[in-house]
């Protein structure tokens, strides 16, 4: 391809790529690094923020605790639970085409909506004790796995059905004409034999749950006090909720950024190596 | 055999069913409560409307007035759409060109489009609406700049793995027949593209409908899209007012569930090929 058209075909990409990210990701660990209200005002103060960020109060330690519990067992239910519903699937069961419609369908509905319709439900349970979801850390946090399950489980759920219906009918076969029983064709052939499936499905288990932000939002908003709060929304109330904290909540913003990219590259590696070929 | 494996598989169906009404029942709730009056939702959300709590479409008029929620919905599909279209037609050409094209800036861009991926949105976020807001941005036609940006890590990485399996030779034939690269570009590659395009566009449409954060920060003051309404009647404290929180889910959720229902078969495709090439 001759050159001059290498801009027609990138260009309009790469542009808006840099507006959107490429610049602001830059200026984002620049400004870590000062003290600023309005960006034209920033000025160089090192360390500074990320030192308070740990130093001034406890939020955001509490919010990383949170947020990794919530995601140990959430991604460990969600991916049982899809897998479950995925095997279950597909065997010759009445109706299954419905069923996977149902189960799928939460994923659609945002954030937002979800996280507010179950408020509904939650609270209405809660009422009957007198007390409602923002009484105790815990209601929050359950809640939290909760919708994150009811809207998660169905995705990967589809994920691996497909991964199931991948597998050569004649390997299931030939095991059973030797003489394994259903655990063994499931433990010693099927699961193997979807190891790309577990790989993707943890990757984005494992990143939209350190990231949750708007079910957070919407059901606790990080009440009782910022107890429920996870990283992403304790970042978002110490940019915008606390005066003069803005360098903070940007020194926050890249140690969040860091900390999810090693989970992920982490959980990569370890899942990718138990991957097997046929 | 037969028998024991048709009784356990009518055993599983009851079970499956039962399952999936429960997950429906949240939705159900809502949809419930719509009807009755602000003051009988947050005590007894389960209980049926009666001649006394029943209030017709009185809360559907009110969340209206409130939150204007037809023009937060046409805003929605404003953006949606023409973002979307904006990223599959840009990212496409885009990916094409620096799969074919193998030099070092083309795979730098590439590898950079995909670390974009991992990075959490909070990193960016203060510093992009405040680019949008230099370059005017901040407005529902400059977000779809903002939109392509975002959208093109994984738009990019999905059609680059499927371009990467379709036959140079056909390109070189068209390339012989005269084709400069753009025309084999639309003539030749964007046809064989055609259900990547669908990939793409559905998991592109299932985040944007519903991003908060994004329009929020950039254009929320002025523009409300639909997930930044319903946060909206969250207003302040003490204030809320349930049945037209109720009604507004409930009109929030229909356009999904219709839209779902008709395009099922695309969406649950494009989800496993997304995750097969992620």
């Amino acid at each position: 391809m001759p050159k001059r058209y290498y801009a027609f075909f990138t260009l309009p990409t790469a542009i808006a790529f840099a507006i959107s990210f490429v610049i602001p990701f830059i200026f984002g660990i620049y400004l870590s690094f000062t003290k600023f209200t309005t960006v034209t005002d920033s000025e160089w103060v090192g360390f500074q923020n990320y030192v308070r960020a740990f130093a001034d109060d406890r939020n955001f330690i509490n919010a990383g605790i949170f947020t990794i519990k919530f995601a140990v067992v959430s991604v460990i239910l969600i991916n049982v639970m899809a897998f479950t519903l995925a095997y279950l699937l597909t065997r010759k069961i009445q109706g299954r085409n419905i069923l996977r419609t149902v189960f799928f369908m939460p994923n659609l509905i945002g954030g937002i909506v979800l996280g507010y319709v179950w408020l509904l439900l939650i609270n209405g349970i809660l009422v009957n004790f007198g007390v409602d979801i923002t009484y105790d850390p815990r209601y929050g946090f359950w809640g939290l796995v909760v919708v994150t399950n009811w809207q998660m489980a169905g995705y990967m759920m589809v994920i691996y059905i497909a991964a199931i219906l991948a597998i050569p009918t004649e390997i299931l076969e030939a095991a059973k004409i030797d003489g394994a029983n259903a655990w063994q064709a499931l433990s010693r052939i099927t699961i193997p034999l979807m190891m790309p499936a577990f790989t993707i499905c943890t990757f984005l288990t494992v990143s939209n749950s350190f990231k949750l932000f708007d079910q957070n939002l919407s059901l606790t908003a990080g009440a009782p006090g910022r107890q429920t709060a996870m990283l992403a929304l304790d970042i978002f109330y110490t940019f915008y909720g606390q005066n003069g904290y803005e360098g903070v909540g940007q020194a926050k913003a890249v140690m969040f950024f860091l900390f999810v990219s090693a989970v992920v590259l982490l959980q990569l590696r370890v899942t990718r190596s138990r991957e097997t070929e046929i | 055999m037969e028998t024991t494996n048709r009784s356990r598989n009518t055993i599983l169906t009851v079970a499956l069913s039962a399952l999936a009404i429960l997950y429906l029942i949240p939705l159900f709730l809502v949809l419930m409560n719509s009807f009755k009056g602000r003051f009988f939702i947050s005590d007894a959300p389960f209980a049926l409307p009666d001649s006394k709590t029943w209030v017709g479409l009185q809360n559907y008029i009110s969340g209206i007035a409130k939150t204007g929620l037809p023009l937060a919905f046409g805003y929605s599909l404003f953006i949606t759409v023409f973002s979307v279209a904006a990223i599959v037609f840009f990212t496409s050409m885009t990916a094409w060109c620096i799969t074919r094209v193998r030099s070092r800036v083309s795979s730098a861009f590439y590898y950079l489009l995909v670390f974009s991926m991992i990075v959490p949105f909070q990193m960016v976020m203060f510093t992009m609406s405040k680019v949008a807001n230099v370059l005017h941005l901040d407005n529902p036609v400059g977000i779809i700049v903002l939109y392509l940006g975002f959208g093109a890590g994984l738009s990019v990485f999905i059609f680059s793995g499927f371009i990467k399996s379709i036959p140079l030779e056909i390109e070189e034939a068209a390339t012989i027949d005269g084709c400069n690269p753009i025309q084999t570009f639309f003539l030749v590659v964007f046809p064989i593209l055609r259900p990547i395009y669908i990939t793409v566009s559905i998991l592109n449409t299932m985040w944007i409908w519903n991003d908060y954060l994004l329009p929020y920060l950039v254009i929320g003051s002025n523009y409300r899209t639909i997930p930044i309404a319903v946060q909206y009647l969250q207003g302040g404290y003490g204030s809320k007012d349930m049945g037209a929180m109720m009604a507004m889910l409930v009109l929030a959720i229909i356009p999904i569930v219709i839209f779902y229902l008709f395009s099922q078969k695309y969406i649950i495709e494009g989800v496993v090929a997304g995750a097969i090439k992620g």
